[in-house]
């Protein structure tokens, strides 16, 4: 009896459980024709039932669209709840795949970019980038100092002392000759630069010819001119020239040479005639043109000076001066043939 | 220039950093959108503009003043925006007899118009008129698309990707369980478009999934399709394109057969087979011994014969 009895209980009890869990998952289950489509990277999902317009219209709009909605955000959630999750910082996180719809770009797929010239030789080589460390040991400062920038170390502009080398000019401005090396090599860097541009863009750069979109100066228009100019059939010597325009200096033939044997009367003329002209002990010199000419120099650089000394006044100093000082000397030893002879002009 | 090509560089780290976030990268920013008034505007377009700028914030810009262009006739002057703001989507709202409150969306590849959607508003509900606790802003929302008509008509179809990508939010790779408050509900159905934005929450069930219940929160637009621009078959497949190098890399050599076996071949050289390394018994090991052995005992039965 009591075995029955016991079965029994066990029966029900059985009985009773399936039936609390069925209640449980009634609270989570939806019914729908079709499953849904998920794509759960989006948190997205697409119902294709078919909603019933007859349904739509009977019940009131609102419900109708909140009934739908919970039962399929009951089923997103359902799906989302299957995922891995992990605990981060107190809060449990799911990890989502990775989105399945295809959706537009924004902007195109960057292109690769081709190596530059030096990249190409690297690969050659074998040569392999060398991470260089920021901070360098400053000998004369004894401490760590960053490689470029800011106080850097081993800071070559900040010499106050260069010793000339032996095989240079001793009258040569030596700062001013490292200033301008660096210009230069910035300038080759920047060129270099802008030719890899142009090299991966497949742009097309004139070697001689004006660039487009640069500020054009007026000798390299000028220079264009002349080049466009010439480069006819007949090397320019029956093109047009606008009213203005003056006839250019070089034309034709650069020099010309008399044949070896050619007129002997008119080289028996010339032979003459510079012989009288050794003789005549007249300076060949025009002595009005060349003070002219030197004290034209002289003012301009002092122009160019006072504007230098303007903009940057150590470092155009020692330019200044220097430059000044060269242009002094050179003319110097014009100017002291002219001047001294300005002194006795009508001694001869 | 901004996409100079390298010859304007920039000259802070700040504008540098700048322009990187805007060119073309492998894995894309979020989509920002541009919402912009037309030259007139009714109180509902510009209410609801307000409120769909609210639900796309941080990713949005709302526009002040009033653009007097028709984006249907001419895109430049959106094109232009687009690319100052890098911005590519866009909501352009106006209002005018012929066609009231009326909601353009649309969105933009490498700054050219690529698909344009206008629907008009026939009822809105704000966000203000919902006297309920509201979702933090930024939340990423989850998106239901119900109705047929979103998979068979082609216009609504290309609605669907649009709104997704409107609407979708930065892709993230994992989420927070409690934090999935916000749904965005859109119904396809007797032609007209019903959005409706919920808030979620999250009920004790028996078992370990929860059971929803919604309550309204959000505006509820109820929209009608009206004119599109969708772009030509081939500028959307370009758009779609993604580049190799997103593409997972595939192993190869290994198959899988009906089981789930892994299955991966072993390429050998050419084998010398006299010269195999073999299992040796030394006991079978023919020794010089042995052979002679042999011979005796095959020449010893016969003498053993004779004698028995």
């Amino acid at each position: 009896m009591l075995g029955i009895m016991a079965a029994c209980s066990v029966e029900e009890l059985l009985a009773k459980a399936e039936q609390e869990e069925a209640e449980k998952l009634k609270t989570i289950s939806v019914q729908k024709e079709l499953d849904l489509d998920f794509d759960v990277g989006n948190l997205l999902a697409c119902d294709k039932n078919r909603i019933e317009s007859r349904d739509f219209k009977e019940q009131k709009k609102e419900d109708f669209l909140r009934a739908l909605a919970r039962d399929n955000t009951q089923l997103l959630i359902n799906e989302i709840w299957k995922l891995p999750t992990e605990r981060v910082e107190e809060a449990i996180v799911a990890k989502l795949p990775e989105p399945a719809t295809r959706l537009p770009r924004e902007k195109p797929p960057p292109k690769p970019k081709p190596p530059t010239k030096w990249e190409q030789f690297a690969k050659l080589k074998g040569i392999q980038k060398k991470k260089k460390t920021n901070m360098v040991w400053d000998e004369t400062a004894k401490e760590w100092r960053r490689r470029w920038g800011y106080k850097r170390a081993n800071d070559d502009t900040k010499d106050w002392l260069i010793e000339v080398p032996q095989t240079s000019d001793p009258n040569e401005d030596q700062f001013a000759k490292r200033v301008h090396a660096k210009k230069e090599r910035v300038a080759k860097n920047e060129f270099n630069r802008l030719k890899n541009i142009a090299r991966a863009q497949k742009i097309k750069t004139p070697g001689v010819g004006l660039l487009p979109r640069t500020k054009q100066s007026k000798d390299e228009l000028s220079r264009a001119v002349s080049v466009a100019k010439t480069s006819t059939a007949s090397a320019g010597r029956f093109q047009d020239r606008l009213p203005k325009e003056k006839p250019p200096k070089n034309a034709g033939k650069r020099r010309k040479f008399e044949p070896l044997i050619g007129d002997f009367s008119s080289e028996k003329q010339k032979q003459l005639e510079l012989l009288k002209v050794m003789d005549s002990k007249r300076p060949k010199l025009d002595i009005t043109k060349a003070v002219n000419k030197q004290m034209r120099e002289e003012d301009r650089e002092e122009a160019a000076s006072k504007r230098k000394g303007r903009k940057g006044g150590a470092a155009g100093r020692p330019k200044g001066k220097g430059g000044k000082g060269k242009g002094g000397r050179a003319g110097g030893g014009k100017a002291g043939g002219g001047g001294k002879r300005r002194g006795k002009p009508g001694k001869r | 220039m901004a996409h100079s090509d390298g010859i304007t560089k920039p000259k802070t780290r700040r504008s540098k950093r700048f322009l990187e976030t805007r060119e073309p990268k492998l894995l894309e920013n979020v989509k920002n959108a541009m919402i912009m008034k037309g030259g007139n505007t009714s109180q509902t377009v510009t209410q609801a503009l307000k409120d769909i700028y609210s639900l796309k914030k941080p990713n949005a810009v709302l526009y002040k003043k009033k653009n007097i262009t028709r984006p249907f006739e001419d895109s430049t002057s959106l094109e232009f925006f687009s690319k100052k703001s890098d911005c590519s989507l866009f909501l352009f709202g106006s209002h005018n007899k012929k066609r009231p409150n009326n909601l353009i969306f649309g969105r933009l590849f490498d700054f050219h118009v690529l698909d344009m959607i206008e629907l008009g508003v026939e009822k809105f509900v704000s966000l203000s008129e919902f006297k309920i606790s509201k979702c933090p802003e930024g939340t990423k929302p989850m998106l239901v698309f119900a109705g047929e008509a979103f998979e068979m008509d082609n216009e609504l179809k290309r609605l669907k990707s649009l709104l997704i990508d409107f609407f979708r939010g930065p892709t993230v790779p994992a989420v927070r369980l409690a934090g999935l408050e916000h749904v965005l509900h859109f119904t396809a159905v007797d032609g007209k478009i019903y959005l409706r934005s919920y808030r979620c929450l999250l009920k004790k069930s028996g078992c370990r999934i929860p059971r929803i219940e919604l309550e309204e929160i959000g505006p509820s637009f109820d929209l009608v399709l009206r004119r599109t621009h969708l772009a030509s078959d081939d500028l959307y497949k370009l758009a779609h394109k993604q580049p190799k190098a997103l593409k997972p890399k595939k192993k190869k050599n290994i198959s899988h057969d009906a089981f789930g076996t892994k299955f991966g071949r072993v390429h050998m050289q050419k084998q010398d087979l006299s010269k195999l390394q073999t299992r040796k018994m030394r006991g079978l090991k023919k020794r010089k011994g042995e052979v002679v052995a042999e011979e005796e005992q095959r020449s010893e039965p016969k003498v053993a014969k004779t004698e028995s």
